[in-house]
């Protein structure tokens, strides 16, 4: 029996991130996978200029759809005339806590997004169908702001998906969901889309929790007659402000960061960290359900554990 | 010899049961004196009746590749391996499928498993390349909203093709590529294509010297209110049948993007 850790090829460079305003974020969430908050300035913002130079990199590698995160991306100056720059090129979804949306913001996103062949999608985090579920999580007022956010959308004529960390346990999750449609529903959201994720014991969450123990890992014969597509890193890179790091939870690994250019950056990777686990049990968790990856672990049920 | 001649094919995608629109669609093509019908997979799946599908097929001469779903039936899977991720989705898909795998027969699902996966030809001096979701992927959703150019460039690239056409997502697109080639999601045969609407599509691929390359998106009317009384009669569900009637989808919607999603009422 083999313990040692398997390693990812990457098959095709289908989702680029961007880490666009770096660890910096209005919020101190306890669950953040990689400590984000208003004082973790540890990655930097990324510049139009930046964003611009990788996305013409990205066109000779076919990249298919383009992701940004944080920190809460909002933050970064630039991020307007990012998104408007990146519908030149595909897709763009932006994740944001939608606390510090500005209606002049998405009136230009608005105008952007019609103008464009290609989908802007916002995901908006809340971790909770009330404030007695989320503040503990995100701080308090964040559910009424976030919920405030979110209708901003909606009036601007964004279908937000709503994602929310599972923070519940599994028994609780149809009356959960439930409760939750229901609460967009009644703030004004008529057909609200949800994504719920599993919650990754690092960074702020390993001390809300317990972390990972040391059996919490992949391994070679955990691969058999596995679809190894499910792994984000078998199909994503994520450029920061340092270089390009395998995945959107790993930055703050050293080991994460594998070059400085997206052709570079294709190597294969060692699958050794705890929130690789999580990853390989519940599949595809970054990505929008559209782009169709979670396909396989959840119609298998067969990796879920 | 180069021909003179217009080449003309019809292509069909997604039949789900729905044989009811796909004798409209055969009897249309015929009638625009097509050279070949291929269909692109997805013979069954939400309507009723699946067995009543092959013999038009056969009859017609149809040319078929294999979809998820014949995949799916041909080897008796547990699912139709769709790409669903709402549990809504897939409760629905679940019943659906359960339906059709066991009013399949056995000579059917044998013939569903002996598909290619893809169907190669020549139109005119054009090198088509037909599949289900992508070249590179059976269930691979592509989009018109989520869908690069330049992905689309590396895949004609990649797969030798100057027309790439495709189904699975259910919703007809068509997109211009780099160096006069084109990609065509060719819509389905078996629902509405959540505009309102009842009728079906399917796609004419034709060339001629003259004008090179031509893609015509056909609409195709059917009794509709014929294929829901018999859904009924099947006991499939009610919104199903709400899709037929009204043009409208109620299920499958987590898998829209954002573009998609809002053209549609729910």
């Amino acid at each position: 029996m083999s313990t040692t850790a398997p390693t990812i090829a990457l098959s095709h460079l289908d989702h680029l991130w961007f880490q666009v305003a770096g660890t910096l974020c209005n919020l101190t969430c306890h669950h953040c996978f990689i400590s984000c908050s208003p004082k973790n300035n540890a990655f930097g913002f990324l510049s139009l200029d930046e964003v611009k130079r990788r996305l013409e990199e990205s066109v000779a590698l076919g990249v298919k759809e383009y992701y940004f995160t944080g920190g809460e991306p909002f933050l970064n100056p630039d991020m307007v005339p990012i998104l408007v720059e990146t519908l030149h090129y595909g897709p763009a979804t932006v994740l944001t806590n939608g606390t510090v949306l500005k209606d002049e913001w998405l009136d230009t996103l608005a105008a952007a997004e019609r103008a464009s062949l290609y989908s802007l999608e916002f995901r908006v985090s809340i971790d909770g169908f009330s404030p007695e579920t989320n503040d503990p999580i995100r701080g308090d007022g964040t559910f009424a702001r976030a919920l405030r956010g979110v209708i901003k959308l909606v009036e601007h004529g964004f279908l937000p998906i709503i994602t929310a960390a599972r923070t519940w346990p599994d028994e609780q999750e149809r009356e959960v969901v439930g409760r939750f449609v229901r609460v967009l529903q009644d703030a004004g959201y008529s057909r609200p889309r949800l994504k719920i994720l599993p919650t990754l014991r690092i960074g702020a969450e390993q001390q809300r929790t317990c972390g990972y123990d040391e059996t919490e890992r992949v391994t070679q014969d955990m691969m058999t007659g596995y679809d190894r597509s499910q792994l984000v890193c078998e199909h994503s890179r994520i450029v920061t402000d340092r270089g390009v790091h395998v995945c959107p939870i790993l930055i703050e690994s050293p080991d994460a960061l594998l070059d400085q250019t997206l052709a570079a950056a294709g190597s294969p990777y060692t699958i050794q960290h705890g929130a690789c686990f999580t990853c390989y049990q519940y599949g595809a968790i970054c990505s929008n359900a559209s782009s169709g990856f979670e396909t396989s672990a959840n119609l298998s049920g067969g990796q879920r554990t | 010899m180069i021909s003179t001649s217009t080449i003309r094919v019809a292509c069909f995608g997604g039949i789900y049961n729905n044989y009811l629109a796909l004798e409209a669609a055969i009897r249309d093509a015929r009638r625009r004196g097509v050279d070949a019908i291929y269909c692109l997979g997805d013979m069954g799946a939400f309507g009723p009746h699946p067995d009543r599908v092959f013999p038009l097929l056969d009859q017609h001469g149809v040319i078929c590749l294999q979809g998820n779903y014949d995949d799916s039936i041909g080897n008796d899977l547990d699912n139709c391996q769709c790409g669903y991720t709402d549990p809504r989705d897939n409760y629905f898909a679940q019943i659906s499928y359960d339906y059709t795998l066991a009013n399949t027969s056995g000579a059917n699902r044998q013939f569903l498993r002996g598909l290619p996966k893809q169907i190669r030809f020549s139109l005119g001096p054009l090198r088509v390349l037909l599949c289900h979701g992508s070249p590179r992927k059976v269930n691979e959703f592509l989009w018109e909203s989520t869908t690069p150019t330049h992905f689309l460039n590396m895949l004609a690239d990649q797969h030798e093709a100057d027309v790439i056409a495709a189904t699975h997502t259910g919703i007809k697109w068509q997109r211009d590529l780099s160096d006069g080639r084109r990609f065509v999601n060719v819509g389905v045969l078996g629902r509405p294509e959540n505009d309102g609407q009842t009728n079906v599509w399917y796609t004419l691929l034709s060339h001629s010297p003259a004008t090179g390359l031509n893609v015509e998106f056909v609409p195709i009317t059917y009794d509709h209110d014929r294929l829901a009384e018999e859904m009924r009669q099947e006991k499939l569900p009610d919104e199903f049948i709400e899709a037929v009637l009204t043009g409208w989808w109620t299920t499958c919607l987590e898998i829209l993007p954002a573009k998609e999603r809002k053209r549609g009422q729910f």
